[in-house]
């Protein structure tokens, strides 16, 4: 028992330092979403391309989909970018985007620019929907289900990894799921 | 309601709430376009008759519980509520049973008359209290060091 005690900062240290160790690999910006496994809100925005018209989710019911939040004034959507227009090129799932607190003829401009994965891309010029998402920095990712539930959220860039361990397994096997809901 | 009363109400629920985008700051404090979004949001939500719980409710909804300030006391917050108090009654508990043993020396001390027990205990003691402060400063430095490298 005496001999024992000599332990007891040791093991303190060790309890600190592995709550420290922790903390470095964590990313205090990774909020987790509280969306996570609910329905995807709903709502009907204007299509960049012919704002006269407006798209809602609805449309994309029975399909696995991602919600990408973006913006031309934000400058991490532009790494992200390529590898959606890969995506898009490989039609591995429909991409819709949301240009959030944008002017359209911006947001078109990039597009021409950059080239345009979307299909569509709404906008989202107040940030109201964005809300709706608890979207706090673009860009962000959002993976709905058939049923249109969201199965997944990443906030940030994309990136290969990203891509090859967790969405193209994922999006395989929700796209491989029965749709149950008529 | 009154206009006045309206404000007021934004003001204390946008000091209750984080800025996402710039997590240090209240909602109040912050002027990231999202945080002026948010306060027009609430300021909204006030004025369509919501209370004060429903609106927190709403951003919570969206943004987890990391929007509030003031964490609510649930079973994965018990640690962050009651762990400081915890400790407290930990910290007592050592204390007393020091105290308690040092008491004990210093009257088997004077019983025996030896000087030798007495200053052994102390010794112990105060080499425990240095290696105290030891490891405390150690793990200073360790946190500053974490926090560096969080900054960077």
């Amino acid at each position: 028992m005496r001999a024992l005690k000599f332990l007891i900062p040791l093991l303190l240290f060790a309890a600190i330092a592995v709550f420290l160790y922790q903390g470095l690999s964590r990313d205090p910006r990774e909020i987790p979403s509280p969306l996570i496994g609910k329905p995807a809100p709903d709502f009907s925005l204007p299509v960049l391309s012919d704002l006269s018209k407006t798209w809602s989710p609805a449309q994309l019911k029975g399909q696995v989909w991602l919600l990408n939040v973006w913006g031309s004034w934000c400058t991490a959507c532009q790494i992200e970018h390529p590898l959606l227009l890969n995506i898009a090129q490989e039609k591995l799932l429909p991409i819709v985007g949301l240009a959030w607190k944008d002017m359209p003829e911006n947001a078109k401009a990039w597009l021409v620019k950059l080239g345009d994965p979307y299909q569509p891309t709404v906008v989202d010029f107040k940030g109201k929907v964005a809300i709706d998402y608890g979207v706090y920095g673009a860009p962000e990712t959002f993976l709905i289900d058939k049923q249109g539930v969201i199965r997944f959220k990443h906030v940030g860039p994309i990136t290969t990894q990203l891509i090859q361990n967790k969405l193209r397994p994922l999006v395989q096997s929700l796209q491989a799921q029965i749709d149950t809901k008529p | 309601m009154t206009v006045a009363e309206n404000e007021q109400r934004l003001k204390t629920l946008s000091e209750e709430l984080r800025c996402l985008v710039c997590q240090n700051q209240t909602l109040a404090d912050s002027n990231a376009d999202l945080a002026v979004d948010l306060r027009n949001q609430v300021k909204a939500l006030i004025e369509q008759g919501k209370s004060d719980a429903q609106i927190k409710e709403y951003l919570v909804a969206r943004y987890g519980d990391f929007v509030l300030y003031k964490p609510p006391v649930q079973r994965n917050t018990w640690l962050l509520w009651f762990g400081p108090f915890a400790m407290l009654l930990l910290g007592a508990v050592i204390w007393r049973r020091i105290q308690r043993r040092s008491n004990l020396g210093s009257n088997v001390a004077s019983s025996a008359a030896s000087g030798a027990a007495s200053g052994a205990a102390s010794d112990a003691a105060s080499s425990a209290a240095s290696n105290a402060a030891i490891e405390s400063q150690e793990s200073r430095a360790r946190l500053d060091e974490a926090a560096k490298l969080l900054r960077d």
